[in-house]
């Protein structure tokens, strides 16, 4: 079953001059791990910011359709906070608030609303599914800068868990970080899988292939191939996407 | 020979570059420390002028009364003025340059900013002595009719300082505003955050010492104001302790300007303007030290 489906998603940026995406088509499974692959600046970063509006902060012009559940995204009506909270993001570089490590992870909840008794469990339970809880639980009072990018990035996840969404979005989350921090962040993936909907950029083949159930490979703003990942990796029907992830290019 | 000769010439070409270096060395030193001596000059011989009376000492620094002609130097009235006067124009700059500042950096289309901003910064450009005669003959007259007294009062001071200082908080403060890393707006905007819990939440907190620096150093340059502030506050005879935002009040700034001509030369009275400007000075270096501090600490964080 498809939790997101993208139609026809064209995305421009410098009033029009710059054409992002062109036309691309795509389903995103529940459950599952979804790779974007592909040379830099082919919109893969674009297209994940389409799947929660983020573009909007910048000035982009955006085309087409992107239903979450059957529900048009871009249709009018539909409340880009509501949507933000149901499709969470975890970005390139750890970007933790400068505050207390409690405070980060309560900072969603608390803008939605979640009264001060029921925050501790919020806060101890996505620490907790964000594999950090162990390191962190006696100084929950620390400032979130002093610890390291791979707990920060860990913090960053367990702020996005902590307001419940369905879909977590990843804009390569390992890109500043060291291997062993890699290797536990893609654990953490594979654990959340089973919960959330999960859509990863990365510019790391191996990533792809290990963590990801399919993947969807984009060459200048198109999208030229999508499928299961070892489809993708040990049989792809595109040329190009021969060439990519055998190293020839990109 | 010829190998020797060879080597004197790159030896002596080495220590003629040398020789450059160490002379261009010594008069950027110079530069250096002309500015600095310059400074210390000024200051040694203001307190030097002022000492006299500066060491009335109580009277001097806690008297109520200054009046020159019976030999009265208590500057408590000149310094609560001056403070009154400061720190309401900064409470209107404040209430008017922070929110503008936040939507500059925040709401406003690129259009719209870039009609706002060069406004706001050509208000730098107006001379204070222009600023002066239009308070004098907009604001003091407006001031008179509306509300009766001389018009030439407090409120005029603090409309006119406010006009002064805000193009200095807007864009401190929108510059401070914008320095906060994308990362963390983008953070809160995609856990749902609304733009304006945003603002108060992560933005503001982290513009908070680039906005106060704004403030002391609107502050500081509120306070060593003279031109435009002398032509509007009315200056009366003796100077009080304000009761109402529309008395007359004096300031240390336009004291020294209005006394220093008929000041005895070498009296107790030409001193103790001098010493006027020895508070002034201080109070405003004080003023800079905290921007100084608050910046730093803001920057360390
Ligand atoms: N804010 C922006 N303004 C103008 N053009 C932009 C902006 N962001 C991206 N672009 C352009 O859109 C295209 C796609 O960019 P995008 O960031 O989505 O690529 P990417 O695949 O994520 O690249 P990378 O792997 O380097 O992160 C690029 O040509 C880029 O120059
Ligand atoms: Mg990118």
């Amino acid at each position: 079953m498809s939790k997101i489906e993208v139609c026809g998603l064209n995305v421009y940026y410098e009033n029009g001059t710059v054409h992002a995406l062109k036309e691309v088509n795509l389903e995103i499974e529940t459950n599952k791990i979804t790779a974007l692959i592909g040379p830099s600046g082919c919109g893969k970063t674009t297209f994940l910011r389409a799947l929660n509006r983020m573009n909007e902060v910048n000035d982009v012009m955006t085309k087409g359709k992107v239903f979450l559940d059957g529900k048009d995204i871009y249709n009018g009506g539909e409340d880009v906070i509501q949507l933000r909270k149901k499709v969470g993001m975890v970005f390139q570089q750890p970007n933790p608030f400068p505050m207390s490590i409690y405070d980060n992870v309560a900072y969603g909840p608390r803008i939605h609303g979640t009264r001060n008794k029921k925050l501790d469990s919020v806060v101890e339970e996505s620490l907790k599914k964000a594999a950090l809880w162990d390191e962190v639980h006696d100084r929950l009072e620390k400032n979130a800068l002093k610890f390291s990018g791979g707990q920060q990035q860990r913090l960053c996840i367990a702020r996005a868990l902590a307001v419940n969404p369905e879909v977590i979005l990843f804009d390569e989350p390992c890109s500043a970080l060291d291997p062993i921090s890699t290797a536990r962040v893609e654990d953490l993936l594979r654990a959340l899988k089973k919960d959330y909907t999960i859509v990863i950029v990365t510019h790391n083949m191996q990533q792809a292939a290990r963590v990801s159930d399919f993947t969807a490979f984009f060459l200048l703003g198109e999208m030229i191939e999508c499928g299961r990942t070892t489809q993708i990796f040990e049989k792809p029907k595109d040329k190009r996407t021969e060439d990519y992830v055998t190293g020839r290019f990109g | 020979m010829y190998l020797l000769e060879r080597v004197r010439t790159f030896r002596s070409r080495r220590m003629d570059s040398g020789t450059e270096e160490k002379i261009v060395e010594k008069l950027l030193f110079i530069a250096a420390l002309s500015s600095t001596l310059i400074v210390f000059f000024i200051i040694a011989f203001m307190f030097k002028e002022g000492i006299p009376a500066l060491a009335l000492g109580w009277d001097f620094f806690f008297g109520m009364i200054w009046r020159p002609s019976h030999n009265q130097y208590g500057i408590v009235p000149l310094v609560v003025c001056t403070f009154i006067v400061g720190i309401g124009a900064l409470v209107i700059a404040a209430v008017i340059g922070i929110p503008a500042a936040i939507f500059l950096a925040e709401y406003a289309p690129a259009w719209l900013r870039n009609i706002i901003k060069p406004c706001v910064e050509l208000l730098v450009g107006i001379p204070s002595i222009v600023l002066g005669f239009f308070g004098l003959i907009v604001i003091v007259t407006y001031i008179r009719d509306s509300f009766g007294g001389y018009g030439e009062c407090i409120l005029a001071g603090w409309i006119i300082l406010a006009i002064m200082t805000l193009p200095h908080v807007i864009s401190i403060s929108e510059d401070s505003i914008r320095a906060v890393p994308k990362g963390y707006k983008e953070g809160s905007l995609a856990l749902g955050a609304t733009q304006l819990q945003t603002i108060k939440k992560v933005i503001l907190p982290n513009a908070r010492s680039g906005i106060l620096a704004a403030m002391v150093l609107g502050m500081g340059n509120a306070i060593g104001e003279t031109m435009a502030v002398l032509m509007v506050i009315g200056n009366p005879e003796i100077p009080f302790i304000p009761s109402s935002i529309l008395d007359p009040v004096r300031v240390l700034t336009s004291t020294i300007v209005i006394e220093i001509p008929y000041a005895v030369w070498g009296s107790l009275h030409q001193q103790a303007l001098f010493a006027l400007g020895v508070v002034l000075f201080i109070v405003v270096a004080i003023l800079n030290l905290i921007t100084t501090a608050v910046v730093r600490k803001g920057a360390m964080r």
